[in-house]
């Protein structure tokens, strides 16, 4: 079939060393002495551990249940005995621990009970969720749920549903392999994909490098009688990256911050399409992957690998030579080496190349930048790395930002063409994790803010809730006396004497006009018997400290009374029966 | 004639203008500062009171009125930066020693459910209830000790946030200087 290819700019073209790797067929992996199976593998949630040690576990049962949607599930890579769940280093440049299910294998490589999904007869989200379930996340290196990504847009029609077979990272020849094998399966997943999506055009992309992979592919859509077609697209790194792919193919370029989707295109690696399909025709859950071991080895060689075999058991297969002094997970261009060897294979993980000086000597030291504008040229977003670095050396994030640095998908080609040597994307991963973190302090800043100030609100108002409260209660209880007064006034007209007789205080105040306003009487009757009450109560306490008197204070009063009354400022009275002060 | 066809010219014009002017202070009015709300948005919202203040708007309030911009802990020395930009004022020392990121942990086993420090927490992450344990909600710790001092069982303490793979950040690429080997003395 003929079609119109368009360029995508920039990039370079590294030796592919390929052809190492690529003599041998898939083999099988042995089960490792143990296996350590990080829960958090793919994109999103951490999956939540479902085991504890001493647990028995079946090949294919569920260990971490997906937390969230954007999330997916991971499974005992074979059968065995859960040892522990605890932290585990993990295949990550930081060198940190995560949580991680060590499985002490029987060897019997028992699977659980497993049958095909009628997905045919299922809805599409049953479908999902189903592949959610089977921890299928995509197996080009972003391990992003593929479920997640299945799901069309409601706005924008699918145009093109693009199938990434370019593997354009040299070294890696692990699709490459998976296509010339496995390439019916492979069609087949592609087909749920096309089922779920209903693009108008499914396009399957491959290097013109891998044309024995590309001859597989297209005579295993022609046996399955699939509309598909079966690109060969230009060697040129990063030709597989889905952004590029998709601007290779069908001419749409993605703008920044924006997604394939949003134009009506959608991308999965030919992997994560093999591994839907083992899911959903065989029940099995994603629990190996094919991984490439090569660089400085005797045997490079392609191998079907348990999640969580340590990478040195690994590599010990393949023999490496005995100056290999570390490994890199992933490829030349964008892999890192690991901080331990022991760390686990995880879904992620596509190749691994055995480490030597001879194969990646030392980087000379980093000299100043030119702006020779080479990087520019080779980046495949068009982006300006050399103004990005300077910032991003400066420290001037905004500006990074205004340079794009989130369109940076850290591919490396810039790196890789500087005269200079200077270690680009190094900077640029410097620079988005500050803005990442940044970020993330401004919104739980923001977050702190708002609550301080919701509590702040909810105080003054649980005060005032707590005043208004009190006032009602007092404002019933005096409702309530002035009831009782009204009614004992009520009382005491028709028979004034008994009322009188009754309630003295009540028969005082009724005298006042009584016709004016019941409820204006009843209010002065509360008043007056208040009055009355604290004058009552006055003269009941007032005369106390006069009380209990000693004889020698007594004789004191009484002096002090007789000298008054000699004086004729008062009247005589009975010592001690009031407690008068001269005025 | 023409003077008062002059005069009469300048008045409409001030009358005009004058309208404008005042149409334009009603309609474009700015409600609160907008350099307090700049240099809050720079502080932390730990709500700590450390700088002395009931929180961090009336300190940025009272920076706004000349205070020092050195008194926030919380916020490092990168926050005194910051602050020292917006307001183009000198940078200073941090009027107290910087500590890293922490935040409170409850012993649960000793918490015997006073409730004295959700009413202290000024961010509401703390949950529990009466004669009920207590427990801080990590992420909505901002780490400013106030539940530390009115705990009657002392059994809140504050740990750093420790370093994992979710908050790791890419270091600053560091040129590696070699010693180059030492040459035999000719």
């Amino acid at each position: 079939m003929l079609m119109n290819l368009f360029k995508c700019k920039g990039g370079v073209k590294p030796p592919t060393n390929k052809t190492q790797s690529i003599t041998l067929p898939i083999a099988t992996a042995p089960i490792p002495s143990r296996l350590v199976v990080p829960l958090h593998q793919s994109i999103g949630g951490t999956p939540r551990p479902i085991v504890q040690a001493g647990d028995q576990v079946l090949k294919g049962q569920l260990i971490g249940e997906a937390d969230g949607w954007i999330s997916a599930a991971v499974h005992a890579p074979t059968s065995g005995t859960v040892v522990e769940v605890a932290m585990h280093v993990q295949p990550h440049p930081s060198g940190l621990d995560a949580m991680c299910v060590v499985i002490a294998p029987d060897g019997r490589d028992e699977w659980i009970a497993h049958q095909p999904f009628d997905y045919a007869n299922a809805a599409p989200e049953a479908v999902r969720e189903y592949l959610q379930q089977s921890g299928v996340v995509g197996l080009g290196g972003a391990v992003f749920p593929t479920h997640g990504k299945l799901t069309p847009s409601k706005t924008v029609p699918m145009e093109e549903l693009v199938i990434n077979g370019a593997e354009c990272e040299p070294f890696i020849t692990c699709d490459d392999l998976l296509m010339r094998e496995r390439a019916e399966e492979v069609v087949r997943g592609i087909g749920i994909f096309r089922d779920l999506l209903q693009p108008k055009k499914v396009l399957i992309g491959i290097e013109d490098n891998k044309p024995e992979a590309a001859a597989a592919m297209r005579a295993a859509v022609g046996a399955l009688g699939e509309p598909f077609s079966v690109v060969v697209v230009p060697t040129l790194y990063p030709a597989g990256g889905a952004k590029q792919l998709i601007r290779v193919l069908t001419g749409k370029e993605v703008p920044a911050a924006k997604r394939s989707t949003d134009l009506g295109v959608q991308c999965f690696n030919v992997a994560t399409a093999y591994t839907a399909w083992r899911a959903i025709a065989h029940g099995e859950p994603v629990v190996s992957r094919l991984v490439t071991v090569t660089g400085n080895v005797h045997a490079p060689r392609n191998y079907e690998v348990l999640i969580g075999t340590p990478m040195d058991e690994l590599l010990q297969l393949a023999t490496p030579h005995p100056d290999t002094d570390g490994i890199i997970m992933g490829g030349p261009m964008m892999g890192f080496l690991v901080p331990d060897r022991q760390v686990p294979v995880i879904k992620a993980t596509n190749c691994l190349i055995a480490h030597d000086d001879r194969l990646f000597p030392p980087k000379p030291p980093e000299m100043p930048c030119i702006r020779c504008g080479s990087c520019a040229q080779a980046c495949p977003h068009e982006l300006q790395p050399f103004e990005m670095y300077w910032f991003s050396r400066a420290k001037n994030f905004g500006k990074t930002q205004e340079y794009h640095i989130f369109d940076c998908i850290e591919c490396g080609c810039c790196s890789f063409v500087c005269p200079s040597r200077i270690p680009l994307v190094q900077y640029f991963r410097f620079a988005k994790s500050e803005i990442w973190a940044r970020e993330r302090e401004k919104n739980a800043a923001d977050g702190a803010k708002a609550r301080f100030e919701f509590k702040q609100l909810r105080e003054e108002r649980e005060k005032a809730e707590k005043a208004e409260k009190l006032a009602k209660a007092a404002a019933a209880q005096a409702a309530k006396k002035a009831a009782e007064a009204a009614a004992a006034a009520a009382a005491g007209e028709p028979v004034a004497e008994g009322a009188a007789a009754a309630e003295p205080v009540a028969a005082e105040a009724s005298p006042v006009p009584v016709a004016v306003d019941p409820e204006k009487a009843a209010k002065m009757a509360t008043i007056q018997a208040a009055m009355e009450r604290a004058k009552a109560q006055r003269e009941a306490s007032q005369p106390k400290n006069t009380e209990a008197l000693k004889s020698s204070q007594q004789k004191e009063i009484d002096e002090i009374e007789a000298r008054r009354q000699a004086a004729h400022l008062t009247e005589a009275a009975p010592p001690a029966a009031t407690g008068e002060k001269t005025e | 004639m023409e003077i008062v066809l002059a005069i009469a010219i300048m008045a409409l014009g001030a009358v005009v203008l004058g309208a404008a002017l005042g149409f334009a202070s009603i309609k474009f009015k700015v409600e609160g500062d907008p350099l307090i709300e700049k240099i809050e948005a720079i502080l932390p919202q730990t709500q700590c009171g450390q700088c002395g203040y009931p929180g961090c708007k009336p300190y940025a309030e009272a920076i706004a009125n000349g205070d020092e911009i050195n008194k926030c802990p919380p916020g490092g020395t990168e926050g005194v930066q910051r602050l020292a930009d917006l307001l183009g004022r000198e940078v200073k020392p941090l009027n107290a020693e910087e500590k890293p990121k922490q935040i409170a942990i409850i012993d649960e086993q000793t918490c015997i459910g006073c409730t004295l420090c959700i009413q202290a927490c000024p961010v509401d992450a703390i949950v529990g209830a009466a004669k009920q344990m207590h427990t801080i909600v990590a992420p909505l710790c901002t780490g400013c000790e106030l539940c530390l001092p009115p705990c009657p069982v002392e059994c809140i303490r504050m740990e750093p946030i420790a370093e994992n793979i979710d908050n790791w950040k890419w270091k600053y690429p560091v040129v590696e200087i070699k010693a180059a080997p030492l040459k035999e003395a000719a």
